[in-house]
């Protein structure tokens, strides 16, 4: 946070503020003129959502700018615009003051931005000196790759960047962590100007991040503009010298990092969380119908015990990768606890596959839905009537008209908009695909339903129709564990809620004592 | 860690072939005789060159089943060539046979290429086609030594240093494959593809015109192999080389190209092709009849593809371990 | 699927059942262009070769694809679940060679028949077990068994042939059911009906749909993944094992050679029929359409004294002709809708 040249920059308003103007003329313009990039009123949507709504943003050399925001805010979204991964519908990317537009992923990388993803973008197979120099490979004057010296190339940019690894090194022995190395010695290999970390930090232990924190110091001094996308506020504090946040893809701050405290930036990221009117009508029993005891996993999450009550709604907070998911899947019979137990309506009970899940009771919503929840290519009653094979058919026929007749009810419960049942469920807007997946597990008469971020990347109405929906289902009895990254949805729609971390559960709030602050300290570590 | 791991599979394989031969010359002691081991590497020559053209189309997750109709069509075309107008000279058709190989394996290359249709279907097909022709080519006759040339059946039969020609080309080609898997660009983005298609395209790398480049060698190769394995054979038929396609794959296989792209090397794929060789040379010299030859390739096959599917499976559980410990 | 959804979105329970299809939107069903083929084919067969209308010969034309279809049915299930079993018709192989050797140990008909099936049912078992179980890639499973099994029979055979089977034995291949149509006709009908109803009316059928398109969501459901496909290579072995009764008994010998190249013709086949050979769809009455396609085709070159390598030609160009030209169709199709 010790760049000189940043302190003269007025840009704590942020949003919109740029005019281009002649260039060269007043101080002003030269801020302009300095900025490597600039992204102005970009937009984009895709069918039923708006995921960019008038972004801007800008980058400037040396200097380090967090992009902040929900899940759902438009981070990734960015990214891939950036990356030329998608295209914007409006507005304009100045690359060093002339207008661009990335229509390939290599004509990204060919104008010098480089992204370093959490899930790296390189080649497990092929060697660390490969993956840095692949396709710019030195050549001896018979044209073959010379490996000497792309070894010793290669050698020379990982002592740069003070990375402490062979380059004959197969890439797929590496840790994730040194795995971003080999990404940001590519990056300055190819004479990359503009790095996007997307959560880097993510998978890695302290010791690992704090080695990539130095790196990216290293980079900003060497005069790169780097875009750093993090959840976690240690981070963002650590190594940021600016920042903008987004939130349900609008941009609602920007600025110098040095002018802004903790609590604001919180505020910003959450923005009218509280305010927002959830439909919310269940009150939860006392019994307890789920009882985890101690469920413990090598290498997912540890010591995990909780209880969940009829007709409650059971709110678990945390960043992405705390092991929510993990938990949640180690409950549905995906992985093997090492250790614990698990009981049901007090019946202590042992599920080792997907199908014993379901016919206990239990099941689980995927956060994935195009993967885990429906087929695509599939109709609307197929999905529906999916996991419930065996109670719509006659021994081992199906029978198509009860099948019809139970989609058309969850159809109805769910307020579902199609053209007609055997529909693909692919041609559906991404809401109604979450309506067809929460059908397709009511439809077994559950008694725990667990739902991994239900309302993600769906549009306002159908989260209100989830959300409603949720609601009712608890009023009639059903318990539900909800997982989520949105703050709002948790606070809104929990009676109780749990915060993880790290694979731990580091936190339990009654709804009335949680605040957006309080959880979104405990899932960060952020301790201030 | 993983180079030296794929160092000792290779090892292995070595010291299995060469436990073989110690245990074949057991019973049969001229096995072990130096003409004989050069025999034995004569006739795995054309193995070796398949089988190596037929791993760079498996590290770009293709497979080429066309490879023995390839041999077929190719070899039936030089031979009518050479029985119509002798005069030509070897090295003519040697070119042709080339050409030819490389546009059949390009008319591959560019289905899987061009309509994205998968390599299983396409080489399948082509497989079909090429043999078919080979039928009408030569209206189902035969043609047989004396209708070729002196010249044509002694080339591959010329002897270098004590040891024939077929070999040295063998041994050359085999040392092109090396170095262009080694040291050309073109040679590590078949590795790169096969890898991470995805990030290939990040570096500007076209997925679809490296797997053509791919079939077009492997089918340039077989074009080779066409003319060598006529002129050998002394004979060319429709039903040359049937089956050859899976020796190939076999080789590979057992050599540790993983069927899923990305790993095996050329040392590797030769050793499998030797491994084969030296099985089907020994056959005979044990008092085994050819006929095992088809089951025991089979066998080795799906050995070898657990074997593989074992050790990529243990790499997988050690990353996720720590990824487990670092959290 | 390329029907155009109407934009008329309907909410919950006043949404239909089934969209009101258009006649284009039936007539452009892949098996109505099928029928037509067919229909055209035997029109040309008709004028190619006055042979060919006798009733005699029509009925020995159904023996060209009957075997063939009976695999390719097993096949196309296996296709449609996202795998593929090249093994078939190696499988005939050692089915038939086990059933020789049964016969020349001298037992009668229903143990050879025991024999044949079980012998099958072993070798779908085997791949069913490395492909589910054990988690390999069915093309290099199958490509390799493929060589196993042949290679059982060329070890147990070499080059001599089996042929000593008991006249009842016979039946299977060249018998007639009241003297009207061939046993072959009726396993075909019979078989045809069970995977149209295996495939479209069950519960199983609609498992293997859903694996095909979606591995994940089928486990996610709770579908057994993994004993589908195996079951599914236990049926294509077992359909390869009545095929061989069939053609074993209809040649009355058995060399190690049998049914070479089949699985070439049998994907064909299946594809043919508008499987996808990415599996997720395909109906087994386009397999019965394709292979009838195939059969006459067949049948009118044979008539025509083209012989049968050549037919090979035939069926490669036609496996690559009916994967490329749809996608050939999209591409012009997206593209004039561009310049539009």
């Amino acid at each position: 946070m010790s760049i000189t040249m940043d302190v003269s920059a007025p840009a704590t308003s942020g949003v919109a503020r740029a005019t281009s103007g002649d260039v060269h003329a007043d101080g002003r313009a030269q801020e302009v003129n300095n900025c490597v990039l600039e992204m102005r009123g970009i937009s984009k949507t895709f069918p039923g959502v708006k995921a960019l709504d008038d972004i801007s943003l800008k980058l400037y050399p040396g200097s380090v700018t967090a992009l902040i925001g929900e899940n759902g805010a438009g981070k990734s979204t960015l990214v891939k615009i950036l990356t030329g991964v998608y295209q914007f519908d409006q507005g304009e990317i100045f690359l060093e003051g002339k207008s661009q537009r990335f229509v390939s992923a290599l004509d990204a990388t060919n104008a010098g931005v480089t992204a370093i993803h959490q899930e790296t973008v390189l080649f497990d197979e092929l060697s660390v000196a490969e993956n840095i120099f692949l396709g710019q490979e030195p050549r001896t004057r018979l044209g073959f790759i010379d490996w000497p010296t792309m070894e010793a190339n290669a050698a020379a940019v990982l002592k740069k960047i003070d990375a402490d690894m062979s380059p004959k090194t197969i890439l797929k022995d590496l840790t994730i962590g040194h795995k971003h190395m080999v990404a940001i010695a590519r990056a300055l290999s190819t004479d990359a100007r503009i790095v996007i970390m997307d959560e880097p930090t993510a998978a890695l232990s302290s010791k690992e991040a704090e080695e990539l924190y130095e790196l990216v110091d290293w980079l900003k001094s060497e005069g790169k503009s780097i875009l750093f996308i993090s959840h976690k506020f240690e981070d963002v504090f650590r190594i940021a010298d600016r920042y903008t946040v987004f939130r349900d893809g609008q941009l609602v701050g920007a600025g110098l990092l040095a002018d802004v405290e903790r609590p604001d930036l919180v505020k910003m990221m959450v923005g009218r969380a509280v305010d927002r009117a959830f439909p919310k009508n269940n009150t939860p029993g006392t019994d307890v119908v789920m009882k985890v005891d101690n469920y413990c996993h090598p290498t997912e999450f540890d010591s995990i015990s909780f209880e969940l009550k009829r007709g409650e709604i059971l709110g678990v907070y945390g960043l992405v990768g705390a092991g929510r998911t993990e938990v949640a899947q180690a409950l549905f019979g995906a992985t093997t606890p090492s250790n614990g137990t698990l009981e049901l309506e007090g019946e202590a009970v042992e599920i080792r596959s997907f199908d014993q899940a379901i016919s206990k009771g239990l099941v689980y919503v995927p956060e994935d839905r195009g993967k885990q929840g429906v087929t695509l290519e599939m109709s609307i009653a197929e999905n529906i009537g999916m996991a419930s094979l065996k109670p719509t058919s006659k021994k081992g026929f199906l029978d198509l008209a009860r099948e019809f007749e139970m989609a058309r009810k969850y159809a109805d419960r769910l307020d579902l908009r199609a053209a007609a049942l055997d529909q693909p469920v692919g041609s559906l807007s991404g809401g109604n695909q979450q309506k067809v997946v929460i059908g397709k597990w009511l439809a077994t008469l559950p008694k725990v339903i667990i739902l991994d971020e239900p309302t993600k990347g769906i549009d306002i109405g159908s989260k209100a129709a989830v959300h409603g929906f949720m609601s009712e289902l608890a009023e009639e009895g059903l318990s539900v564990m909800m997982i989520s990254s949105e703050l709002p949805e948790i606070l809104g729609m929990s009676d109780r809620i749990l915060v993880m971390r790290d694979g731990l559960i580091v936190g339990e709030f009654d709804r009335a004592d949680a605040t957006p602050e309080k959880l979104v300290n405990l899932a960060t570590g952020n301790t201030q | 860690m993983l180079n030296s791991i794929l160092k000792k599979r290779e090892y292995l394989l070595a010291a299995i072939i060469l436990t073989m031969i110690i245990a074949i010359s057991f019973r049969s002691p001229s096995f072990l005789q130096l003409p004989n081991m050069l025999a034995t590497l004569n006739d795995t020559s054309i193995l070796m060159m398949l089988a190596c053209a037929q791993m760079f189309v498996i590290l770009t997750r293709c497979i080429d089943l066309s490879v023995g109709a390839n041999i077929a069509l190719t070899g039936m075309v030089v031979a009518m060539l050479n029985s119509a107008s002798p005069e030509l000279p070897v090295v003519v058709l040697v070119v042709i046979a080339l050409g030819l190989g490389l546009i059949l394996g390009a008319i591959n290359g560019f289905f899987v290429w061009k309509f994205d249709i998968p390599p299983i279907v396409v080489t399948l097909g082509t497989m079909a086609i090429y043999r078919g022709l080979v039928f009408v080519l030569a209206d189902g006759s035969w043609i047989n030594a004396h209708q070729m040339s002196e010249s044509f059946l002694g080339f591959p039969r010329a002897n270098i240093f004590g040891v024939q020609l077929l070999t040295w080309c063998g041994l050359l080609v085999v040392a092109g494959m090396y170095a262009l898997s080694r040291y050309s660009r073109l040679g590590r983005q078949f590795y790169a593809i096969g890898d991470n298609p995805n990030a290939a395209v990040y570096m500007g790398i076209s997925v679809g015109k490296v797997k053509f480049k791919a079939f077009c060698l492997s089918g340039m190769i077989a074009g080779l192999c066409g003319y060598f394995w006529v002129s050998r054979y002394a004979v060319a038929y429709v039903d040359i080389a049937a089956g050859f396609e899976l020796q190939t794959v076999a080789a590979c296989v057992i050599g540790g190209v993983s069927i899923a792209g990305a790993i095996g090397n050329i040392g590797g794929a030769i050793l499998g092709a030797l491994f084969l060789g030296v099985v089907n040379n020994a056959l005979p010299v044990i008092d085994i009849s050819p006929f095992w030859q088809m089951s025991i390739s089979g066998t080795v096959i799906i050995l070898a593809v657990v074997f593989n599917a074992q050790s990529e499976r243990k790499t997988g559980r050690t990353i996720l371990k720590l990824k487990g410990t670092e959290a | 699927m390329s029907i155009a959804f109407s934009n008329v979105r309907r909410r919950g329970a006043e949404i239909p059942n089934k969209l009101e299809m258009t006649m284009m939107g039936r007539l452009a069903r892949w098996e109505t262009l099928l029928v037509c083929v067919v229909a055209l084919v035997f029109f040309l067969n008709t004028i190619a070769s006055p042979y060919f209308l006798d009733v005699w010969n029509l009925s020995d034309a159904t023996y060209n694809f009957i075997e063939k279809a009976i695999i390719a049915f097993a096949v196309a299930l296996v296709i449609i679940s996202g795998e593929i079993d090249l093994s078939v018709a190696a499988n005939i192989a050692l089915s038939s060679t086990i059933m020789g050797a049964v016969a020349t140990a001298g037992y009668d008909t229903p143990i050879i028949v025991g024999a044949g099936l079980l012998t099958s049912l072993a070798c779908g078992a085997f791949n069913g077990f490395l492909v589910a179980k054990v988690g390999l890639h069915s093309i290099i499973v199958t490509i390799a068994t493929m060589s196993l099994f042949r290679g059982i029979s060329y070890i147990i055979l070499g080059d001599t042939v089996y042929k000593n089977y008991p006249d009842s034995f016979a039946w299977f291949g060249q018998g007639y059911l009241f003297d009207a149509f061939t046993v072959e006709m009726a396993f075909f009908i019979v078989i045809a009906v069970f995977f149209w109803m295996l495939l479209h009316k069950t519960v199983f059928g609609r498992q293997v749909y859903v694996i095909g398109n979606n591995k994940t969501c089928a486990a996610f459901s709770g579908i057994k993944v993994q004993r589908v496909k195996f079951s599914l290579f236990l049926l294509s072995g077992l359909a390869s094992g009545v095929a061989a009764v069939l053609l074993t008994s209809r040649l009355g010998s058995t060399r190690p050679s049998i049914a070479l190249g089949w699985e070439l013709e049998v994907v064909t086949m299946v594809v043919l029929g508008g499987v996808s050979i990415l599996g997720g769809s395909g109906t087994i009455l386009g397999v019965i359409l394709a292979s009838v396609l195939m059969g006459l085709v067949t049948f009118g070159l044979g008539l025509l004294n083209v012989p049968g390598i050549v037919m090979t030609i035939f069926t490669g160009c036609l496996l690559i002709a009916v994967i490329v030209l749809p996608r050939i169709t999209k591409l012009i199709m997206s593209h004039s809708k561009k310049t539009k």
